[in-house]
């Protein structure tokens, strides 16, 4: 640090010439980040093995299992609800991803490509929903549920998630940027708006569609309080509310409940492996977006 | 449907044909009522499941109801309740414990590692996507991996470590004062991830013509840290803040999961103001009062998100 604070050009040049291939204080430095990276994943690592393992094994720290088991799983899948639950969970979040992914685009482009009265008003009014919390609206869609007898059902599992304000700005954002060249050749060509939207537009904006995609399906994988209250029916709890009424249960066999916890976190650790780039640059997009 | 056939001239001709007999619209005339179909559904999506639901709220928390009965108005009587209520005021408490805690908590540690990891080439990568990782998992699953790790010896793995190392074994979850960090750590630890990968992202967008300049100038990393890096930064850093403080503050799952019969304890101590609404809606079924809370949670958030309005306005 010193070193360069004192450097002029001349011998930044020269250093850059001979420079060493590692530096100790680099190797330092990766070294630290590397470990604490480590670290963050351990939490995962003891989950997996102690999966794997016997209950007489669990006390013990070795992250390799001595008598490697599938037990845990087969009792999960044979003698709870687990499979069920993964269902549940894997159909409920594909069926609000295509919506989210339906209808805050088909807004988005409205908003983006469309002149209109009152165009600003809904814009605004669809961003504020952004202000309103979650748990302001549970108590009112539990109640909402109860008189349209939407309780206990995958669609009063699903219906609050079915369009978000955060995507259709993201979306409406994307679509500013399609050129608007495009969108009126089609036009002359005889498209209606519907298939200008979704012949044309749609497949300019796929990494955008994809990003929203992914996080969409992980929030509703990983959602919790919603799910927690409308469900009474064990046949109908998602993966993670069907877990931890599991885990309540069985609150001391740790095996059985870090085995739980594996096949809830396994799909979205399939899924960040996948398109782990994707999902980086997707932070970073929205982000530095807002 | 029609997607297909328009493909063909003949269909396109027939199309014009169609729209020609909109006659009398201008082109924009047309485009406006197709705007107005494309947003109809939506429309009332949002007006049933977002505003309605957002206003009921609010009258709500006026009346004395219990699902089964009917709703009685009381006026500002579930406020004035919150105000003596010792229970809100401790939830209350712990709640801003939360976001006060974990936001500089995080935000340091991830502004640490985000600084030195944009400088490392070698395996850059995987060693982001390890920090990552935990940014994607499920909560209430986490929370039991926690749960389990401040289990006393001989189950809890921390418990384990600190008596191989010959330290004394630590209640964690029993105690009513290691308990709330206890339970705000897996939150960090889940968070960090993606605040980190928002510094990256701030960090690579600073112009390297800055950092050029500077080193010409003859100025220490102290330097430009303090008088470029950071002033730089501060949009990510703002945006980062008002992100976390609502992450924090909105935090439920994980003390629903860690702590025994998700009961926010010992003795509340780690009850968060969303388990109460939670406890007071659907144990007690006093919605009143419980909706009261979520107003108060509401004004909170507003404020904070109002302050991030006010910020980057005076910009």
């Amino acid at each position: 640090m010193t070193a360069e604070a004192i450097s002029t050009p001349y011998t930044e040049a020269s250093e850059r010439l001979n420079r060493p291939l590692l530096r100790p204080s680099k190797v330092l430095m990766w070294s630290v980040l590397m470990v604490g990276g480590l670290l963050m994943v351990l939490p995962f690592i003891f989950m997996l093995s102690t999966s794997f393992k016997f209950n007489n094994e669990i006390y013990e720290l070795s992250l390799l299992p001595k008598e490697p088991t599938l037990s845990n799983y087969l009792f999960l899948f044979e003698e709870t609800q687990f499979f069920r639950w993964f269902v549940n969970s894997l159909l409920i979040a594909t069926a609000t991803t295509v919506s989210v992914l339906f209808f805050d685009s088909l807004v988005g482009y409205t908003l983006a490509k469309f002149k209109f009265r009152g165009q600003t008003f809904i814009f605004i009014a669809i961003l504020s929903t952004l202000m309103i919390p979650t748990e302001m609206l549970v108590i009112p869609w539990f109640l909402l549920s109860k008189d349209l007898g939407w309780l206990d059902s995958y669609w009063g599992i699903m219906f609050p998630g079915m369009m978000t304000g955060f995507g259709t700005f993201l979306m409406k954002q994307f679509f500013e940027s399609v050129p608007d060249d495009f969108l009126d050749a089609a036009r002359i060509d005889g498209l209606n708006e519907f298939q200008i939207w979704w012949e044309v537009a749609m497949p300019l904006v796929k990494p955008a569609l994809a990003a929203l995609a992914i996080f969409v399906f992980l929030g509703n994988w990983t959602a919790f309080l919603w799910p927690l209250i409308v469900t009474n029916t064990e046949s109908l709890y998602t993966i993670p509310v069907g877990f931890a009424s599991f885990s309540g249960e069985f609150t001391t066999d740790w095996e059985l409940i870090m085995t739980g916890a594996t096949v809830a976190t396994i799909p979205t650790l399939v899924i960040f492996i996948l398109f782990q780039k994707f999902i980086i640059r997707g932070v970073m997009l929205t982000g530095l977006k807002g | 449907m029609s997607l297909q056939s328009s493909r063909t001239p003949f269909d396109a001709a027939a199309n014009r044909a169609v729209s020609a007999e909109l006659k009398g619209l201008t082109v924009g005339q047309k485009k406006a009522i197709w705007a107005w179909v494309f947003l109809a559904l939506p429309i009332v999506f949002y007006v049933v499941i977002r505003f309605y639901p957002t206003v009921s709220a609010f009258a709500i928390s006026f009346t004395d109801w219990n699902i089964l009965g009917e709703k009685s108005f009381v006026g500002i009587e579930n406020y004035s309740r919150l105000v003596q209520d010792r229970v809100f005021w401790k939830v209350l408490i712990n709640t801003l414990l939360y976001g006060v805690i974990g936001l500089p908590v995080s935000l340091v540690l991830s502004f640490v590692i985000a600084y030195y990891l944009d400088q490392v080439r070698f395996m850059h990568g995987f060693i982001r996507a390890l920090y990552f990782v935990p940014f994607l998992t499920t909560a209430a699953a986490m929370g039991w991996v926690w749960r389990w790790f401040y289990q006393p010896s001989p189950v809890g793995v921390f418990n384990l470590i600190l008596v191989d190392f010959g330290f004394s074994q630590q209640p964690f979850l029993r105690s009513t004062t290691q308990a709330l960090p206890a339970v705000l750590a897996p939150a960090v630890w889940a968070g960090l991830g993606f605040q980190v990968v928002i510094f990256l992202a701030g960090l690579r967008a600073i112009p390297s013509t800055y950092y050029e300049a500077a080193k010409i100038d003859g100025a220490g990393a102290w330097r430009i840290l303090r008088e470029i890096t950071l002033p730089l930064l501060k949009p990510t850093t703002v945006f980062l803040v008002v992100i976390s403080t609502i992450g924090f503050l909105r935090i439920f799952d994980q003390v629903f999961n860690i702590t025994n019969q998700g009961d926010g304890g010992p003795l509340n101590a780690t009850k968060p103001i969303v388990l109460y609404i939670f406890e007071t809606a659907f144990d007690s079924s006093d919605m009143g009062y419980a909706t009261a809370q979520t107003v108060i949670l509401f004004l909170l958030l507003l404020v904070i998100t109002l302050l991030q309005l006010w910020y980057l306005r005076k910009k």
